[in-house]
């Protein structure tokens, strides 16, 4: 070629003007045929670029391609609902209305928040969490500005809401707990979902979620509830704006959970309280269940679900009552002569004492060899008691001299069968475990060894006891149920889906009767029939009542008395006193144990034994055994 | 009578191929190509029927000054070429003095459309080089070569100041294509890639950031995928994802969903092998190495050097065009701003390139009597 150039210039006639225009001619030709070749090569190269992409590639870049444009959304289950025992609606899912924003939509924020305020309440808090909301989302998204608009504000937005573009009212499900303060201790409630929470949730359920169980049966049982979330697959653009649904598989709702408790006893165990500080917890003792748990004062669950205000908060947690906390799990309460049945059985099984050994109750009880007196409630005492009188009457001194006798080892020990000491297990959260007086305990709290005087005063349930009213309603079923302990328990059954039946839950399999002598139960039992029906410390109480009650009343000082002189214990001030009553009935076939506990009251038989009475009266009212099932 | 008249019109059929001005095999494919385009705008552009409508004006508007340019001898074309040359080199001063555009000034504003001088000089280039090299010596010599890097180098320079060096690239590219058709020496041609790339390192040296960055990202896409990478990247998934067959004319979701950027425009390419896959992708390009053979074979039958030169290099750089488009979209080479020849929307370039199938068509009516 080279060689051919180089010919065709020498031959040239340069520089003479007159061009060999064949000859160009030709040469251009090859050149022509040259840059063709070449711009095919370069083509070939080019097609076979795209053939490596679209054929050899193809897979990893349709995907890649699906990836962009389809986005998967999450659809958060329907919450499940909770009843009692008969049914009766205790947490709900309710259409409400909410107040979403639009950011893009909207020209002027402050302008249209300050306008909008002017046709539907909006609080700082709103506004603050709308705030919050907003930022780090996109301005095409959807932000939640207030929830569960009153029926009047629906209406006074839906005319005033050309005005507002932008703002739209979007119906969503909502929890609702019709029964309120009744319940607020046992069903709890949901709130949203915190950044704590948010960190440790399993990112796939819950990412349409936006509540979640706090307290209560709503937050032991999360997992049943929630459901499993459904999902959709949107096409989306490249600012990520949903265009269309592809695909979408419908969530599963959460379980229906049916409760032990039967809301009728609930709520007149609440109406008996009336305001007073205090818990009751009634149990099934055949088997554990719970028929009624209140905690008084209570607060609304409600406010809780959507977001409290700032000040209803500072309310709650600033109420000296505590409304907050569930006394019938977590309140600690002395329980006083509540314990005495369960000691006096210890003497009967441990071979302590006969049913007929009696004790001279003289005021004052004195350990052989020390000064201190011990005294009975009694100036100048009760006389010479057996066991059934020493319960009917509250007779300090006999238990003074068994628990003296036993001696705080086997004391403890006994107490411990009854669960004292110990949380029940029940199916809540924030359950306390109360004090059960032991050597290892004091060893454990105080570093010191366990005196003789502390071992007399734990007889009568003072000192350092401490138990919550579940813990003792456990124990009392215990008792009732003559030495068989059962698992405290909420939940009854679960239903899976609106329209199958409900599941009645496995009940445990209850252990064996702790006791040695069966026939050791009578006098006990004797007893506590008398202090309801004999005379006893809560004389009257039973009367008119359908069964026998069998009870036992508590009277716990919360303070250590400054002075030796015996008192009217009516006339002291009920600040002094945590009243107790347990009670169970029929008494020769227990089916119901209930224990009420106040923070203040002069007696147990005065101010807590009426309230039990309320509340087995409601149990009496709609036992019925055929009926009791969802 | 009869037979008069029939001997008239007879004598005029013979007489025909000398005024039969069109090519109708070229004239055919452009048209089968601007069709092709607006059929792909309409898809890129999510139905926008007067972003479509605007396109077929200019078109339109080209289609009718080639018809009238294939008319004009390439003679009268050839004289007239200097006044050209020096009105697009003015036309360029226009622009850096009262050009618009995003970041770069590229634009006049004419009222009644935006017009690009750079796009004009792809034209007035090729004719200045042929027009230089017709009244010289044959194959050129480094005093020619000389002048004629001059000739190219003004407006070259001036378009890489708009900054738009992939124009400018490709201005070079048509008059470089008209020295090699001149029959220059394949030594010299050897001697000028040689000392061309030894001097590239000076010209990343005067790269504008963003120019730089691009070229990093053509290195490396992925190393800044929603940055620089972004095109490179979602052009590649939208050709990639398209398959032998593609998705279906509007079923584009990169380019529906914009995901990939510019798609009516620098990246309308993609958006067609998205949608038509690699078997559209053939056909197309089947039709482009038919338009550029066909303007070589019309170079080949010029009548004289002016017409050969402009002829052959207007028809290479056309190719150029849609190389680097087609590089560019499939990450084979940089990203640079050029369009895919009357496909992507842009109303200078379709019609400053119909233009020049309007000369090529001219220098077919105007081609030697006997075909050798």
């Amino acid at each position: 070629m080279k060689r051919r150039l180089g010919n065709v210039r020498s031959t040239a006639p340069s520089r003479s003007g007159i061009k060999d225009a064949h000859r160009e001619s030709a040469h251009f030709r090859t050149r022509a045929i040259a840059g063709f070749i070449l711009i095919v090569i370069c083509l070939a190269a080019l097609a076979a670029r795209f053939a490596w992409l679209q054929i050899a590639r193809h897979d990893e870049f349709s995907a890649r391609s699906d990836n962009n444009r389809i986005s998967v959304r999450s659809i958060a289950p329907a919450r499940g609902l909770i009843y009692d025992r008969n049914g009766v609606l205790l947490a709900e899912n309710a259409a409400a209305f909410k107040l979403e924003v639009v950011p893009e939509h909207v020209q002027n924020m402050q302008k249209m928040l300050d306008s909008l305020g002017a046709v539907i309440a909006l609080s700082d808090d709103d506004i603050e969490r709308f705030n919050a909301l907003r930022r780090g989302k996109h301005a095409f998204e959807s932000i939640p500005l207030r929830f569960k608009l009153s029926e009047d504000e629906i209406a006074r937005f839906s005319t005033e809401r050309w005005q507002f573009p932008g703002v739209s009212l979007v119906p969503y499900l909502t929890r609702v707990y019709p029964h309120g303060e009744e319940f607020a201790h046992v069903v709890g409630y949901v709130g949203r979902v915190d950044a704590a929470e948010a960190a440790t949730l399993d990112t796939d359920r819950y990412a349409g979620t936006t509540h979640i169980g706090k307290t209560g049966i709503e937050r032991s049982y999360e997992s049943q509830l929630h459901g499993e979330p459904g999902y959709e697959q949107v096409e989306v653009n490249v600012d990520q704006h949903p265009l269309r649904v592809i695909r979408s598989v419908a969530p599963t709702p959460g379980k229906n959970l049916y409760l032990s408790i039967d809301a009728r006893m609930q709520q007149a165990a609440m109406d008996a309280f009336d305001g007073r500080a205090g818990a009751a917890v009634a149990l099934d003792p055949r088997n554990g269940e719970v028929l009624a748990m209140v905690s008084v004062p209570s607060f609304n669950p409600n406010l809780f679900v959507n977001g409290i205000s700032h000040s209803d908060y500072a309310a709650l947690i600033n109420s000296p009552f505590k409304p907050l906390l569930n006394r019938a799990i977590a309140g600690n309460f002395v329980p006083g002569s509540t314990v005495k049945p369960f000691l006096g059985l210890g003497g009967l099984e441990l071979g302590l004492r006969k049913p007929e050994d009696t004790v001279l109750s003289t005021g004052e009880f004195f350990i052989p060899g020390h000064a201190r007196a011990y005294r009975d409630d009694k100036r100048g005492g009760q006389g010479r008691v057996d066991l059934v009188q020493a319960i009917a009457h509250s007779v300090n001194t006999y238990f003074y001299s068994l628990a003296l006798d036993m001696g705080i080892d086997r004391f403890s020990a006994w107490m411990g069968k009854f669960g004292f000491g110990q949380p029940t297990g029940i199916d809540l959260v924030g359950e306390a475990s109360g004090v059960l007086p032991s050597r290892e305990w004091k060893r454990a709290h105080f570093n010191q060894p366990f005196f003789p005087g502390e071992t007399v005063i734990a007889g009568i349930g003072q000192g350092y006891w401490v138990v919550t009213p579940v813990q003792l309603a456990q124990a009392l079923a215990t008792l009732a149920d003559r030495g068989v302990r059962h698992q405290v328990h909420l939940l009854r059954a679960i239903q899976n889906g609106i329209n199958s039946a409900p599941k009645l839950l496995p009940i445990a399999a209850p252990q064996t009767s702790f006791l040695h002598n069966p026939a050791n139960w009578i006098p006990i039992q004797q007893g506590m029939i008398d202090v309801v029906n004999g005379g006893g410390t809560a004389s009257g109480i039973g009367n008119g009542f359908a069964y026998t009650i069998a009870g036992k009343t508590g009277t716990a000082e919360r303070y250590s008395r400054t002075d030796e002189t015996w008192q009217n214990i009516m006339t002291v001030s009920i600040e002094h006193h945590e009243v107790l009553f347990e009670a169970f009935a029929p008494a020769d076939a227990p089916r119901i144990a209930v224990v009420v506990a106040l923070h203040a009251g002069h007696t147990g038989a005065h101010d807590a034994a009426p309230i039990a009475r309320a509340i087995l009266d409601a149990w009496a009212k709609y036992d019925d055994d055929k009926g009791q099932t969802p | 009578m009869s037979s008069v008249i029939i001997e008239r019109w007879l004598r005029q059929l013979r007489r025909a191929p000398r005024q039969a001005f069109l090519d109708w095999p070229l004239l055919v494919a452009l048209l089968l190509l601007a069709f092709c385009g607006l059929a792909t705008l309409y898809s890129a552009s999510d139905l926008d029927g007067k972003l479509v409508l605007n396109q077929a004006l200019r078109l339109l508007m080209g289609t009718v000054l080639m018809l009238v340019i294939a008319r004009i001898p390439p003679n009268t074309l050839r004289t007239w070429t200097p006044w050209l040359y020096a009105a697009s080199l003015l036309l360029l001063v226009a622009v850096a003095v009262l050009g618009q555009g995003r970041g770069a000034n590229r634009w006049l504003n004419l009222g009644f459309m935006r017009f690009q001088p750079s796009e004009l000089v792809k034209l007035t280039l090729p004719m200045m080089v042929a027009w230089y090299l017709h009244a010289r010596d044959l194959p050129p010599r480094w005093i020619t070569l000389a002048a004629v890097a001059v000739l190219i180098g003004v407006p070259a320079l001036m378009i890489a100041k708009q900054p738009d060096l992939g124009t400018a690239l490709l201005v070079v590219a048509s008059g470089v294509f008209a020295v090699f058709l001149a029959g220059l020496a394949w030594w010299r041609i050897g001697a000028l890639l040689c000392s061309a790339a030894a001097i590239a390192p000076l010209a990343w040296h005067f790269m504008h950031e963003y120019q730089r960055d691009r070229l990093r990202m053509f290195l490396n896409p992925e190393s800044d995928p929603l940055g620089n990478g972004w095109h490179i990247i979602q052009s590649e998934i939208a050709v990639g994802s398209g398959g032998w067959f593609g998705k279906g004319w509007h079923h584009g979701t990169q380019s529906r969903l914009e995901f990939l950027p510019e798609h009516t425009t620098d990246f309308v390419f993609a958006v067609f092998s998205e949608e038509w896959g690699l078997i559209g992708v053939l056909a197309l390009l089947a039709l482009y190495i038919f338009i550029v053979g066909r303007g070589l074979a019309i170079a080949a039958n010029a009548r004289d050097t002016y017409s050969r030169l402009l002829a052959g290099s207007f028809s290479m750089a056309f190719f150029v065009y849609v190389m680097v488009n087609g590089g560019m979209i499939t990450g084979l080479l940089p990203v640079v701003g050029v369009p895919l020849p009357l496909i992507s929307y842009g109303g200078t370039s379709a019609v400053s390139l119909l233009a020049g199938f309007g000369v090529l068509m001219s220098i077919h009516a105007h081609r030697k009597l006997l075909p050798r």
